[in-house]
């Protein structure tokens, strides 16, 4: 029985495997200019984690093999390196790799969270709450009108609580249900909630951000593929959670200037 | 070296009605069985429960049988909907982390086996102890009830996030009383807890017979210790925190909602609350509750192995120096639950160092375990199996860590079912292996019978293979971005995982059946099973030198007299390759001759 389960664990490890090294299930391709790093630092701990992983197994399912139910005249031998070698082995190989991890991982999460946006990113708001995201830009005056939490009404489609006829920053604004953006030029999200917690996701941006209510946090990207992407909501935010969810579409400069005219005409 | 046996514990004359025998019993072992009874059941509820969630994510529309009666709005015709899914998700999380990976290696085994290893009659507080079980008992009550009450439990999570855990129903079904119920019933819990960690503490410290010393102690003894000094710390953080979210719903109190929240289109009556306040105090308690889950199960799977192995750890100083190292890292890495959570993100890096670096007693430990069974005489049973199965399964979910202790790979994989099997194997299921080790192991002394071996070793195949199939895939889907806590797939990217979640679900549902052969051996063994002897295991350690079962003072009176390091396997003695801690016979043993 012990040489079967030996084998047992070998073939989990062996299978377990075989999905990572044949990239069947992977995120899709990358479309931003911060995730090379995020997905290099992937890969390298990947490799890591991997062969750590199947060396255990092996190991541990060798020593089962080897040591189990041994005649009755067998001795107890000890392990030649001892408990001593084996720490030391601890600290040196797994210490150093998780630091080096660590410190190689600081700049993928510097490049998005340390760095600030550039003076010319466009300035875009996103509004989380149960179960969608809204979407503002600021208008010609590049200036975001103030938010009446006590106006906002889903009935008469006032989802910011924007008080056009009294706040002039206001006017202009052009909210949406769906984000469009340039290729290829910064982005600074600007991520407001008005109720509970929520989340914005987007696989192929290599982007995941808490909205925090109660207090407004930033985010910059920039995003290098035309095409259309799914926004997901990550955070438990109530019943409709699975279903909250918006498009993102990432467009020419021409494209979006045409898209940001046609949804400013409908305000 | 101590000599407090005559001396410090509390006696107390044996129970002669049922009810102070049976139920209200100051007896540690009547104790730790019912922590056992309650996990026991918890565990059934939320394996019930993981049935109907999986279920409900193979195949969305599928009516369950029976159902219906359950919960008529939650589930009509059978059919699951969405909120009442994240309502059974949410009591799974609780019922499985507080009530079953905290009261069965810690509070059941610790109990019944604790006071016994470090020579005891009894803990030093017993009506505290008895206090601690039914606080307990009626906390999963509490829990429980929230099934039965209002638009039933909460849907929040077993994290309850705020603000969401404090606006009240305007946030959802179940989010008013259920919520209060919730956070009622782990209020309640983390007293249950602490009472017991106030137990524990003294009984490792002053209540040592004579010849046991700290070092003498065994590596389970070490480990309910540390995980009590961590209960301590960590429950006293999360009780305060669940009565401010009672406060929150019922005195007008606004600790966790902020200005300017607006439900329904309505302005909410709160203001000047902090979201991310509960998930600083939640996780201050969530991450050492990871370590209080597993902790006991490294030190129950290595006693376990040393006497399947016949030979000692490599060091037992360093796996107890180990223990302690997770136990204090633990409260320095709970940040990583938080990386895109709005935090600063500066502490985000500030928090990944320290969960790095927890990976070094890790690695030891596994290494000085695995490397241990080199040259060992391993004897395999299913208590064996289980303790192997741990190590493979620790492995497995421990690996994962890697990933998660990185900000910027988090960005990635977090909220997605990365993280569900990352927690699962390393927390979920190598605990209950660590549990099942635990049962096939001590069963013959807490009953005084044997389990059937045959058994045994089916349910060990059939869940070994069965949690692979079940977590592996889990890894795979997050790392396609699949997300957490959705009750269905509707997105686009989310549609092509739905056969991964069709196979995950088959195989929860064999798995999960798997272990009403654990039940049934469990039963049966307990009645019918084969009378058994005082040490069948040809162990060592206190607990195997009296009788089977232990009398009502562990000793027959006696006050055992320790005097040997607790495992000395691998010699020549009167009795076997073994000497026991209380045998006064001088072997040359492995240590002496190092």
């Amino acid at each position: 029985m012990a040489k079967f389960f030996a084998i047992t664990i070998i073939v989990i490890a062996i299978l377990s495997a075989i999905p990572i090294l044949r990239h069947t299930w992977v995120a899709p391709e990358d479309i931003s200019t911060h995730g090379a790093l995020i997905d290099e630092q992937m890969s390298e701990t990947m490799a890591e984690a991997g062969i750590s992983f199947l060396a255990a197994q092996f190991v541990l399912a060798f020593f089962i093999w080897k040591f189990s139910n041994p005649g009755p005249d067998a001795k107890i031998k000890r392990f030649p390196g001892g408990a001593k070698g084996l720490v030391i082995a601890a600290l040196l190989v797994v210490g150093v790799e998780v630091i080096a991890l660590g410190i190689f991982g600081v700049k993928a999460w510097a490049n998005v969270y340390l760095t600030a946006p550039s003076a010319d990113a466009m300035p875009i708001q996103v509004q989380a709450g149960q179960f969608a995201f809204y979407f503002r830009y600021p208008g010609p005056d590049r200036k975001f009108g103030p938010i009446h939490p006590e106006l906002i009404s889903e009935g008469s489609q006032n989802f910011y609580g924007l008080d056009p006829d009294h706040d002039p920053d206001s006017k202009d604004d052009i909210v949406t249900a769906e984000m469009a953006i340039p290729v290829n030029k910064e982005i600074h999200l600007l991520m407001h909630s008005k109720d509970v917690g929520h989340s914005f996701y987007v696989r192929e941006l290599r982007v995941q951000q808490d909205f925090v209510p109660g207090l407004d946090v930033s985010l910059h990207f920039t995003a290098t593929k035309i095409g259309r992407y799914e926004i997901v909501c990550t955070q438990l935010c109530g019943l409709g959670h699975y279903n909250m969810k918006a498009y993102l579409n990432v467009l020419s400069q021409q494209d979006f200037e045409d898209w940001l005219k046609k949804e400013a005409a409908m305000q | 070296m101590h000599d407090m046996s005559a001396h410090a514990v509390q006696h107390h004359a044996p129970p002669t009605s049922f009810i102070r025998k049976h139920i209200f019993s100051l007896d540690h072992k009547v104790i730790g069985k019912q922590y056992y009874a309650l996990a026991l059941v918890a565990a059934l509820t939320g394996m019930v429960l993981s049935w109907l969630m999986r279920i409900h994510l193979g195949w969305t529309n599928a009516a369950i049988p029976g159902l219906q009666s359950l919960s008529k709005t939650g589930a009509p015709g059978g059919v699951i909907t969405p909120e009442y899914y994240l309502q059974l998700m949410t009591m799974h999380g609780t019922i499985m982390v507080f009530f079953v990976l905290t009261t069965a290696p810690f509070a059941a085994f610790g109990n019944f086996f604790l006071p016994i290893q470090v020579g005891a009659e009894d803990m030093p507080f017993p009506r505290f102890n008895m206090m601690s079980f039914w606080v307990t008992f009626t906390a999963f009550i509490v829990l429980m009830a929230s099934f039965f009450v209002g638009d039933g439990p909460t849907l929040g999570g077993w994290t309850q996030y705020a603000p969401l855990n404090a606006v009240g129903s305007v946030g959802g079904p179940g989010q008013g009383a259920g919520v209060v119920l919730w956070a009622t019933s782990i209020a309640l819990f983390c007293v249950g807890q602490l009472l017991g960690a106030l137990n524990f503490i003294p009984t490792t410290l002053d209540l040592r017979t004579k010849g046991m010393s700290l070092l003498r102690l065994p590596l389970s003894a070490w480990a309910w210790f540390i995980t009590s000094c961590m209960g301590l710390t960590a429950f006293a953080v999360l009780m305060p925190a669940c009565i401010l979210v009672i406060l929150d719903h019922v005195a007008g109190t606004s600790f966790f909602v902020p200005s300017n929240t607006v439900i329904n289109d309505q302005l909410q009556p709160h203001s000047g609350g902090s979201t991310l306040l509960w998930q600083h105090l939640f996780w201050f308690f969530g991450h050492p509750e990871v370590y209080i889950a597993i902790v006991p199960g490294i030190g129950i799977v290595s006693h376990i192995l040393i006497t399947n192995m016949r030979r000692p750890m490599l060091s037992h100083r360093v796996l107890i120096y180990s223990m302690g190292a997770l136990a204090v890292l633990s409260y320095m890495v709970y940040g990583h639950h938080m990386f895109v959570s709005g935090m600063n993100p500066i502490s985000s890096l500030a928090f990944s160092f320290p969960t790095l670096i927890i990976t070094i007693p890790s690695t030891i430990i596994v290494l000085i375990q695995v490397f241990s069974l080199y040259g060992s005489k391993l004897r395999i049973n299913s208590a064996s199996l289980f303790a192997l199965g741990f190590i493979s399964m620790f492995v497995s979910g421990g690996v994962s860590g890697f990933f998660l202790a990185q900000p910027s790979i988090d960005i990635m994989l977090h909220a997605t079912y990365f993280v569900v099997g990352h927690f699962h194997m390393v927390m979920g299921v190598a605990a209950m292996f660590g549990i099942f080790a635990a049962t096939y192991f001590w069963f013959p002394k807490m009953t005084g019978r044997m389990m059937n071996e045959t058994l045994g070793k089916i349910h060990f195949w059939l869940s070994f293979v069965g949690a692979y199939c079940i977590f592996m895939p889990f890894h795979y889907l997050g790392m396609a971005g699949n997300v957490r806590r959705y009750s269905s797939f509707p997105d686009d990217f989310l549609q092509p995982l739905i056969p991964v979640h069709r196979f995950i679900t088959v195989a929860a549902l064999v798995t999960g059946a798997a272990q009403l052969i654990f039940l049934y051996n469990l039963i049966h063994s307990r009645f019918w099973g084969k009378p058994a002897p005082d040490n069948p295991w040809e162990a060592t350690s206190l607990e195997w030198s009296t009788a089977t079962p232990p009398p009502f003072d562990n000793f027959g009176g006696k006050h055992p007299v320790v005097y040997h390091d607790p495992y000395q396997y691998g010699v020549e003695s009167s009795v076997g390759d073994y000497v026991m801690q209380v045998s006064p016979e001088q072997v040359k043993t492995e240590q002496e001759e190092k």
